[in-house]
């Protein structure tokens, strides 16, 4: 009977006190671990960045149109950052351009976990010729070089957000369909699978409830990385000019600096800082999800 | 790293379970094993050539309007592009088309620069080889250099500061690094005089073939995006002898080397890093998809003549034939490399060499 109240849903904390102390166990190492705790004052400052952007930048700030500067003009009082190649201020841009990076690598990422967990659960729960051939498939996917397939499914899709979540989400699965399957094979041997099995749970039943809730954790560590990986992904299908052409970011910034003679004018204040934005982030979600990794299993992280 | 090891451990594994292998059962084991893994290649490049029909084949709702945009068509033209392109066949008979076609070297026609993708690729194949080999060789000596050191003593102070920088770098864009790098060496910035030039391959116009001059001239105008390749890339390469480092660490045999009287040097080089190598060796091999993706974006920065910027060209319309094919040059040669790394891999084991 336990294994049922273990999963019911919406009890499942109220009746199992452990899970909870592993809970409080776990923040209480994380905010013990200074990387995790600077990651995440990171992440917490960009998200609140990103969410705020619209009540302090107006739509004349982003238009290309009667920009108020001279052309790649350098840093002045008007302009702390210099102004970009149609002369807006570069700064209302930078903030604007968290937006789309974090709406990107956080969408793409959800696609990634669902299809990469998915996959795993079903080829570590179904052995035999399920798994052999999904395993088959993930390897082959593992193999495959990721950008020029990203660049191949984006440019086909067309310019746009859309097709860059897309094209990442199909790209970056398989690694975490192997950290999925490789875990629900552990979970898979433990007793309590067996005590559902012998209550007659039935295969869904058995993925769901018993073994999701297990691998969960892993799916956590997975996505922080990978959200990170996707949010340089994103910048670089950005940067090769696949973006969505009538908004703002980093990659596109990085695009049009270099392609409208940022680097013959020397123009520093206008290539340094997206690229900077796009590093800040990616080390803020690597260094918890090396904390997470860490914490959860030390032994995965060395 | 935990992942990509298993593979391997495996791998040992069974060899551990057949020592006493003689010369003839040997033999036949690897032939054994060449087969399937050469098969194994065969069919991954059969689902390569059904991923690149599926991408650029039939998600694209109308190529024929793709190719015409912006210019004014009329109905009969249309009509003769549809046919031109064989859109008017059933999908089987274009995937044949395509199959027998790409087999025998037939990439397509590009839009853009109308001539065969084929043709495009081979004239950009040589100058992506020169700098993905040697930012390669570069990485490897640099990366391989720091990982001994530091994984032979993780946590001190050469260990931290490398690892950190590896994963700083990690985290950079390529391009954009190359862009700074572009800014800061070429283009005379502040004090720094313009040391390199800004892009393309050789000088235009200048004398080409293999004159001392011309050598030394392409050699000028790699060095800045193999230096860009081997700042983001190296870090890979580092990580993955350091953990492989680590992973001997605990071993008796260093302590009996130890005991013995060697120096750690000693120790380190003629014992450690011997057997360290043997796991790393496949894993650089399976790290050239990673170089592809550096290339792309370098190549586009630097628009160095490869396949990478040919890449970046044919997102232009997008030029969809240009695209398929270097999507396909790109993915097999990395087909070929997994391969080159099974085998590398059972050929350094001296457990399965025996024979």
């Amino acid at each position: 009977m336990t294994t049922i109240d273990q999963t019911a849903p919406g009890s499942a904390a109220a009746a199992t006190p452990p899970r909870f102390q592993a809970l409080r166990k776990f923040a209480r190492e994380f905010a013990r671990t200074p990387t995790a705790m600077a990651g995440l004052a990171i992440l917490i400052a960009i998200t609140v960045l990103a969410l705020t952007a619209p009540l302090f930048i107006h739509a004349s700030d982003l238009n290309v149109v009667n920009a108020p500067g001279q052309p790649i003009a350098p840093p002045s009082a008007r302009f702390p950052l210099g102004t970009d190649y149609a002369g807006r201020s570069i700064v209302p841009l930078l903030i604007w351009g968290t937006r789309p990076s974090l709406a990107i690598g956080v969408i793409s990422t959800a696609l990634t976990m669902v299809l990469g967990s998915a996959i795993g659960l079903l080829a570590g729960h179904y052995g035999g010729i399920t798994s052999r051939l999904l395993m088959a498939l993930t390897d082959w996917f593992i193999a495959l070089p990721t950008l020029p397939l990203a660049i191949g499914l984006a440019a086909v899709l067309g310019q746009g957000d859309a097709s860059i979540t897309i094209a990442i989400a199909v790209t970056s699965w398989p690694g975490t369909a192997r950290l999925i399957r490789a875990q629900t094979l552990a979970v898979e041997a433990r007793p309590f699978i067996e005590r559902a099995k012998a209550l007659g749970a039935r295969d869904g039943q058995l993925m769901v409830r018993q073994v999701l809730p297990n691998v969960a954790p892993f799916i956590l560590v997975s996505a922080t990385l990978t959200v990170a990986g996707s949010i340089l992904s994103a910048a670089t299908l950005q940067f090769l000019g696949l973006g969505n052409p009538t908004d703002v970011s980093w990659g596109s910034m990085i695009n049009q600096a270099f392609f409208q003679g940022a680097v013959s004018a020397g123009a520093w204040w206008y290539i340094l800082p997206p690229g900077i934005a796009i590093l800040v982030v990616v080390l803020g979600f690597t260094l918890v999800g090396r904390a997470v990794e860490n914490i959860l299993n030390p032994r995965m992280a060395r | 790293m935990s992942s990509t090891s298993a593979p391997l451990s495996a791998g040992s594994l069974s060899a551990l379970e057949a020592p006493s292998t003689d010369g003839a059962s040997g033999a036949r084991d690897f032939a054994h094993y060449l087969v399937r893994k050469v098969a194994a290649a065969i069919v991954s490049f059969a689902l390569l050539l059904v991923l690149g029909f599926i991408i650029f084949s039939l998600m694209p709702s109308n190529p024929v309007e793709a190719l015409t945009r912006g210019h004014p068509t009329s109905a009969k033209q249309i009509a003769f592009l549809t046919k031109q392109l064989g859109l008017n066949q059933p999908v089987w008979e274009r995937f044949g088309h395509f199959v027998l076609n790409t087999l025998q070297g037939h990439l397509g026609y590009s839009w853009q620069f109308e001539e065969p993708v084929a043709t495009l690729v081979i004239q950009r194949l040589w100058p992506t080889l020169l700098l993905m080999g040697s930012s390669t060789i570069v990485s490897i000596l640099l990366g391989m250099w720091l990982g001994i050191r530091s994984g032979w003593r993780p946590g001190k102070l050469l260990d931290r500061t490398s690892t950190g920088t590896a994963i700083a770098f990690w985290s950079v864009p390529t391009y954009w690094l190359g862009i700074l790098l572009l800014v800061l060496f070429s283009t005379g910035f502040g004090p720094i005089p313009p040391l390199f030039p800004a892009g393309g391959m050789s000088t235009p116009g200048a004398v080409g073939g293999l004159a001392p001059s011309h050598i030394l001239d392409v050699a000028r105008h790699l060095v800045l995006p193999c230096l860009t390749l081997v700042l983001v890339v190296f870090a890979q390469y580092q990580m993955i002898m350091r953990s492989s480092m680590i992973d001997e660490l605990g071993n008796p045999y260093l302590l009996t080397a130890r005991a013995k009287g060697l120096r750690d040097a000693e120790v380190r080089q003629k014992h450690a890093v011997p057997n360290a190598l043997l796991p790393s060796v496949t894993l650089i091999f399976l790290q050239v998809g990673t170089m592809i993706s550096g290339a792309i974006t370098v190549e586009t920065v630097y628009s160095w003549p490869g396949l990478g910027y040919l890449t970046f060209q044919a997102l232009n319309i997008p030029d969809l034939p240009l695209l398929e094919g270097t999507f396909i040059i790109f993915s097999a040669s990395v087909i070929v490399f997994n391969l080159l790394a099974d085998l590398a891999y059972r050929y350094l084991d001296p457990r399965v060499r025996r024979s």
